[in-house]
């Protein structure tokens, strides 16, 4: 047990848990504005599944990684539109239409992948890139600046997603049109644009999700290659009190007891391995009921926004 | 108006099952003519792995049987979840399917509840060895720890840091016993190497199996093995870090990583098929136990093509392997 806690083993959770972290944050700070806008998206892991499809067949095809990520982030946006389209335009119930969003993902990614790769083949995806300078720090270098872009990418996404929220006009009307839609609207804001606006947005950012799996974290793709991580995302967004950081802190939490675990499993060998598997969800089941705020729920989540009522 | 609108979702709904739907396979009934096999699958046919083994060899068997109009042969993949696969099972024996096979050990219930009310028809499942007792079932299973031996005692000659990583599933059926038989082969060979092992607890979560040969790889391995469609993130890993090597098994998985896959363990039903096919059309409907072993060529060790094997790693597998055929070996402690 004592060998858990020598520094290159501490080194090596710390990196795994960053790299685990990467889709986990892009999906749940996606799924953290439509909801702040008022939209609960459940469809998040099958957008995670056709980006994740788009970004390597595009990848597998020419050759150019920032060509499937850009394929993966426009995939992303119009499976955001559709929901987006389902739930506001014809006020369906969000909770259903997620889920039939998450089957039609899953689906179609598997038809696709079938008919047109295949086979499961590997590709060389986003390679560690080393910061200069910051890279040379002793220990945060070797945790925190040897990754590849995309991992910086879903961390720098967090202040971004912060300073949109809390500190911009456009995010004080996501805010309100959140709260009360109705009064917003009385003030002029477009409920129904900010709101497509936040589901286009959570798209692109969970098929940039789907990506770094597929071409920076795995290198692969195969069917149902997130195994429900974007349904742990939607989970991230409430378990962070619908606030970046506090997204920033479940991702971290559930990702670094991830890696911690797998790391227990190599060095402590008589702990029973059904036990470790089960202590992320342990721990974050429990830091859910103790930590969320509910209060903190936006007032208007999951209810369409119909002119004169409310 | 928005009563109509509230019918989007299930629109929505019904468009994922097309989808999805799309992706199987289904064959025509035809009276009296070719032998009708169906086989249900949790993941897919090109998996790399467990339902990929089986689909080659029907595949196989069909073209030896002289193609479509000789066997018919049908398909449901990705059945993870276990009543959309009962329900499948039950559908192709309503269509006069003579035999269904049940291609996963989860399946096990299913079977139970479906082949008394279809006495006509052949029920399959594995990898399991109880027929329940009933007259129209068959089981078979892999003695996977054989092949898993073999590949324990190359890993041990080629580890240069006597640290060997598995990256396992769920730790039941055939990803334990070929665990446990490569374990041993490795002990055998050299009992001062360190064998890490790790389990994901899915055999689909591809993510998390990538970070686990990961870890291994930090905890310093050089040669990683294991189970299950999830172990091609571990490939994945290995591939990207060069320098360490891979053993498989249910598939040959060389294609992923030629030049890091030393041996595969390759399940073959095809004998399996043909002979539960043979007793069908000989009046036995079930009650039998078949065993893929290297005996009987249902194993067989698979060497990479982009990898060059040491002669000396190569002739002390051949020596393994005919030791457990004559049985001067045995895999399992």
């Amino acid at each position: 047990m004592a060998e858990l806690f020598t520094l290159p083993v501490l080194l090596g959770i710390a990196f795994s848990g960053i790299r685990l972290a990467t889709p986990y944050l892009y999906a749940a700070l996606g799924e953290t504005f439509a909801q702040r806008s008022g939209v609960l998206n459940l469809g998040v892991d099958g957008i995670m599944l056709m980006g994740a499809f788009s970004a390597f067949f595009v990848a597998l095809n020419t050759g150019s990684l920032w060509l499937g990520l850009a394929a993966a982030a426009v995939v992303g946006l119009l499976m955001g539109l559709l929901m987006a389209l389902v739930s506001i335009t014809f006020k369906a119930e969000q909770g259903i239409s997620g889920i039939g969003l998450y089957m039609f993902g899953l689906g179609l990614s598997s038809l696709l992948f079938r008919t047109t790769v295949g086979t499961v083949k590997t590709i060389s995806g986003f390679q560690p890139v080393k910061l200069p300078l910051l890279g040379d720090l002793p220990i945060l270098g070797d945790i925190f600046f040897r990754h590849s872009l995309l991992v910086y990418g879903a961390f720098l996404a967090v202040p971004l997603a912060w300073f949109i929220l809390e500190r911009t006009t456009w995010g004080l009307k996501i805010r309100a049109v959140g709260q009360q839609p109705a009064a917003a609207d009385s003030l002029g804001v477009n409920v129904t644009a900010v709101r497509y606006a936040c589901t286009g947005l959570g798209g692109v950012l969970a098929g940039i999700a789907g990506a770094s799996l597929s071409i920076a974290l795995t290198n692969l793709f195969q069917e149902n290659l997130t195994s429900g991580q974007g349904f742990i995302a939607v989970a991230l967004v409430y378990f962070g009190g619908w606030r970046p950081l506090g997204v920033l802190g479940g991702a971290l939490l559930f990702s670094f007891v991830n890696a911690f675990q797998l790391w227990m499993q190599v060095l402590v060998p008589e702990m029973e391995a059904d036990i470790a598997v089960m202590l992320p969800y342990l721990l974050t089941i429990a830091a859910l009921a103790v930590a969320v705020n509910r209060t903190r729920q936006p007032a208007a989540l999951a209810k369409p926004f119909e002119r004169g009522e409310a | 108006m928005r009563k109509h609108l509230r019918t989007a979702p299930v629109l929505l709904t019904l468009l994922a099952l097309l989808a999805g739907a799309c992706g199987g396979a289904t064959a025509t009934t035809s009276p009296s003519g070719p032998f009708r096999v169906a086989v249900v699958m949790p993941s897919a046919t090109t998996d790399m792995a467990y339902s990929q083994s089986m689909f080659q060899a029907m595949k196989a068997v069909q073209a030896e049987m002289g193609g479509e109009s000789a066997l018919e042969f049908a398909w449901s993949e990705g059945m993870f979840n276990v009543p959309d696969a009962a329900a499948a099972m039950r559908d192709y024996a309503t269509q006069g399917y003579d035999l269904v096979i049940a291609h996963g050990s989860q399946y096990g219930a299913s079977v139970q509840e479906v082949a008394p009310d279809f006495p006509d028809t052949s029920f399959a499942w594995g990898t399991n060895v109880d027929t329940f007792g009933m007259p129209n079932v068959f089981a078979y299973t892999a003695a996977a720890e054989e092949g898993g031996y073999v590949n324990g005692v190359m890993a041990a000659m080629l580890t240069q840091s006597k640290i060997i990583g598995i990256t396992g599933p769920v730790e039941v059926g055939d990803a334990k016993t070929y665990i446990d038989g490569f374990r041993n082969g490795v002990a055998a060979t050299d009992p001062s190497i360190t064998i890490n092992a790790t389990w994901t607890g899915s055999f689909s979560d591809v993510a998390l199996m990538t970070e686990a040969a990961n870890t291994h790889i930090a905890a310093g391995a050089d040669i990683l093995t294991g189970s299950s469609q999830s172990v091609v993130g571990s490939i994945g890993a290995a591939k990207d870090k060069g320098g360490v090597l891979w053993f498989g098994t249910q598939a040959d998985q060389a294609t992923l990583a030629p030049e890091l896959v030393v041996a595969s363990q390759v399940y073959d039903w095809v004998g399996v098929v043909k002979d539960m096919i043979a007793k069908h059309q000989a009046g036995t409907l079930g009650g039998e136990v078949f065993t893929l072993r290297l005996s009987n060529d249902g194993l067989k060790i698979a060497y990479g093509t982009g990898y060059s094997l040491p002669a000396d790693v190569r002739s002390a597998a051949e020596a393994a392997i005919a030791g457990i055929k004559d049985g001067s070996i045995k895999p399992l402690p």
